[in-house]
């Protein structure tokens, strides 16, 4: 029975990290049509940034936020401004919109990763903050662990209500739909699509922040996440924001029971998983 | 005129290049003959994802099956038939996953592909730790001027395959799946064979490739050998090149794989950044790549358009 | 002689049933004209026919072989080529190209490249196009882009044309032309099957019209009795 609940519980903890990687990418895409493989270089930011704010000028990781999110907010409206959209002017269709921004962010990749390498270097850093035990149902977690769960849910659940209840949301949902139609309705579209994608980036820097709590980070840690990013997202359904927040859970979870199994077996698991999903339901639990 | 001259200048090419390791040192045998892998890779990769559009991802999970066929056969066996059994082992794998994945449409095949790589990185990491205990391999050691002189066989191969493909109806068939498959196939154009034979044919190239870079490594592992920089690097080289002309992926391979080599050896710490850069310059301002920039120039050169009546 | 017959033919899509047991046939020679409201399912029903769609019931039979659920290159191998309501030519490839696909692949026992070639080029001939076999057919008038098409269903060497809206935004010149185009293929040999909307086009060429309605057949007869019925009067007037 408490492995059973242990099982859960870190299926869970995992689950939250990942339900929130995913849906700043799930944004990204459902929207602006970019399939950002440079997702994982913003959480690396995000990350190195808390680590650099927390040991140099020892400010508090949850307080760092409040400059994670921004500036990645900011880097991510300002390369959509400046690289996306003039590839969307340009593409002769929307597929290949998709495929030369998708080429395009392997290029933001290189060059955010390598300067990320000049500026921090190549070692892996790491920090211990809230590492304190905290016993649930006789399985024993860091509370900075807990807090990644607390976070990854109400960050999932202030985005809903955004983009349910506010005005911009509605815009938002708009242009997801069809950015023509919702520009002829007054929808400033290259406006939203920007917001849109430093949104998600900002959940990216935010992701970075919350795994920094415990886990190492360094220059090159980015690629990986990008990648469960992308099997949440397909998970979830591409395009659907609630999709990657429930796919990231359910993916924490099945990681979690492979895990148990054979902890060497979980990427094969993930990476099976994602195939055969594809193949079967390329739609995802929640996509159209 | 060009059909004169363009055979005479290209058996000229050959020659100089059969000629190299006799008279060069064996940095410039090993460097050419890595640019000669890159061509290899980058003009496999046209041959089924330049016409039909379907980008795919997947170069490197051949490339690595080429690969650990040399490593897990190469002691026991002559090096032409590891590098045919390369060749043909990474065919097969394109034939059921082709078969299997060519109804996805663009994103979902292109991320399909990729998800393929890491699959299979992943699942032979674990397969070899669970047989053999330790996750790498030793491969048999081979001497580079043979190396090259494969790789250069393998590249020859693959232009005559690439250029009789294009001039073919097989090849208008693939360029008119790439435009509208729907209609295509109302055409009477058999478009789902014909993709999976196509994926499968640039696969064995790829294949090849991998079993005799092997050789050149002498250790592998399931890192070394699914690495998705040989996915993405041909795709890369490929929208650097150009794909509108035969010579667009050779020129941009060529061009981009010295440029790299040349930068991992100066510049070590920022070759990335330089690559990354390049590369945004290229999709922003050589949609047509290499072979759009000498289009341009020529057109300017020669006077102005011809109207269309 | 029926050359194409199909019954009880029903395709649903989620809940709404474009298509509904609707029984047809196509005389050899014939030229029969399929009309109806927009949202009909005359579309769907040519898509059923060459093979673009499996219907979910009923079966459709050409020259006698059971062709429900085949594949488009097979069908068209048989015989059965079709016209698309969106004119979907090869855009970056010359008209000439266009058509040459058409007579390298349509036909079942395939042709050599240069028995093909000259065929291609007799077909551009044949709707007008000699002229213009080079440009790219992205920049060919939607007239002209109309004829690449007819001439490229043409050269897959059919005995049944499926022609989808040929008239749809031609102007009246265009539009004669066009009929004279289909009296022209009719007198080939080819039978066809054709879904317009240009009443005056359907009336004089057409030997036989078919109406549907919501999926459904709602009447069938020659242009004088379709013209004078009242369930079609009804039909279109109510919209």
């Amino acid at each position: 029975m408490v492995t059973f609940l242990n099982i859960v519980i870190t299926g869970l903890l995992l689950g939250g990290l990942y339900a929130v990687i995913a849906m700043g990418l799930s944004l990204q895409y459902g929207v602006a049509r970019v399939l950002n493989i440079a997702h994982g270089e913003f959480i690396m930011l995000g990350g190195l940034t808390t680590w650099t704010l927390y040991t140099v000028f020892g400010i508090n990781p949850l307080v760092s936020l409040a400059v994670c999110g921004p500036a990645t907010f900011v880097l991510g409206f300002v390369i959509h401004r400046t690289l996306y959209k003039r590839l969307s002017s340009s593409a002769a269709s929307p597929a290949i919109f998709e495929s030369s921004s998708m080429l395009a962010s392997f290029g933001l990749l290189f060059i955010i990763q390598n300067l990320a390498s000049i500026a921090w270097g190549p070692e892996i850093r790491g920090y211990s903050y809230l590492a304190v035990p905290v016993n649930l149902a006789g399985a024993v977690f860091g509370a900075n662990r807990l807090v990644t769960l607390g976070f990854a849910i109400a960050i999932g659940v202030a985005f809903y209500l955004f983009v349910a209840r506010t005005r911009l949301g509605k815009a938002i949902r708009a242009a997801a739909q069809d950015p023509a139609a919702a520009g002829l309705m007054g929808v400033n579209i290259n406006t939203v699509l920007a917001l849109c994608f430093g949104f998600g980036a900002a959940m990216a820097g935010c992701a970075g922040m919350l795994i920094s709590l415990w886990l190492p980070v360094h220059a090159v840690m980015g690629f990986p996440y990008t990648v469960i990013a992308i099997i949440v997202v397909v998970l979830g359904g591409l395009g659907s924001i609630p999709g990657s927040f429930i796919g990231g859970f359910v993916l924490g979870l099945i990681g979690s029971i492979v895990a148990y199994i054979d902890p060497g077996l979980s990427l094969v698991a993930y990476y099976l998983i994602f195939v055969l999903l594809l193949l079967v339901r390329p739609t995802g639990i929640m996509g159209k | 005129m060009t059909k004169v001259w363009v055979p005479g200048l290209l058996l000229i090419i050959l020659v100089l290049l059969a000629a190299l390791p006799l008279r060069s040192t064996e940095y410039t045998v090993v460097l050419v003959a890595t640019i000669l892998m890159f061509i290899i890779l980058t003009v496999s990769w046209v041959i089924f994802s330049g016409s039909t559009g379907y980008l795919s991802l997947a170069p490197a999970a051949f490339f690595g099956v080429g690969i650990y066929t040399s490593a897990v056969l190469g002691m026991d066996l002559p090096l032409p038939v590891v590098v045919c059994i390369g060749g043909l082992a990474s065919s097969c794998l394109a034939l059921v996953v082709g078969a299997v994945t060519l109804r996805l449409r663009g994103i979902y095949f292109a991320i399909f592909t990729f998800g393929l790589v890491e699959l299979i990185k992943n699942f032979v990491l674990w397969w070899e730790i669970q047989r053999t205990g330790t996750r790498g391999r030793f491969v048999v050691l081979v001497d580079n001027s043979t190396i090259y002189y494969v790789m250069l066989a393998i590249l020859v191969v693959t232009l005559l395959t690439a250029y009789f493909i294009r001039r073919s109806r097989y090849g208008l068939a693939l360029q008119s799946i790439g435009e509208d498959e729907h209609a295509a196939a109302h055409a009477g154009i058999n478009v789902t064979a014909l993709k999976i034979a196509t994926f499968a044919i640039s696969a064995i190239f790829m294949g090849a490739a991998g079993a005799i870079y092997a050789m050149q490594l002498t250790y592998i592992d399931p890192f070394i050998s699914f690495n998705l920089n040989y996915s993405f690097l041909p795709v890369l080289m490929a929208i650097f090149g150009g794909m509108g002309q035969l010579y667009g992926p050779i020129l941009g391979a060529a061009v981009f794989a010295y440029l790299r080599e040349v930068l991992i050896t100066e510049f070590p710490y920022h070759y990335m950044l330089i690559l990354g850069i390049v590369l945004l310059i290229a999709i922003l301002f050589l949609p047509n790549g290499l072979v759009g920039l000498i289009q341009r120039a020529r057109r300017r050169a020669f006077g102005g358009q011809h109207a269309n009546t | 002689m029926p050359i194409l017959e199909g019954e009880g033919v029903t395709k649903h899509f989620g809940g709404l049933a474009a298509v509904s047991n609707v029984d047809f046939n196509v005389d050899q020679g014939e030229v029969v004209g399929l009309i109806g409201p927009n949202g009909a399912g005359k579309t769907t029903l040519f898509n059923l026919i060459s093979g673009a769609l499996v219907p979910n019931e009923g079966a459709i039979r050409f020259n006698g072989q059971n062709i429900t659920g085949a594949t488009p290159h097979k069908i068209c191998k048989m015989g059965v080529a079709r016209t698309f309501q969106s004119v979907r030519v090869f855009p970056n490839m010359p008209a000439f190209e266009n058509v040459l696909l058409g007579s390298l692949f349509g036909c079942s026992t395939g042709m050599s490249s240069a028995a093909a070639a000259r065929e291609a080029t007799d077909l551009l001939e044949f709707v007008g196009l000699s002229a213009v076999r080079g440009t790219p057919a992205k920049d060919l008038t939607l007239g002209n882009q109309k004829r690449v098409e007819v001439a490229r269903a043409l050269a897959t060497k059919p005995e049944l044309l499926l022609l989808d809206e040929l008239m749809a935004g031609l102007n009246a010149t265009e539009v004669a032309e066009a009929m004279e185009l289909v009296t022209r293929i009719r007198e080939e040999g080819t039978t066809i099957f054709m879904i317009e909307h240009v009443m005056k086009a359907i009336m004089s060429v057409c030997d036989r019209i078919m109406v549907l309605h919501h999926g459904e057949k709602i009447a069938e007869g020659t242009p004088e009795e379709i013209a004078a019925s009242k369930t079609v009067i009804e039909v279109y007037l109510g919209e």
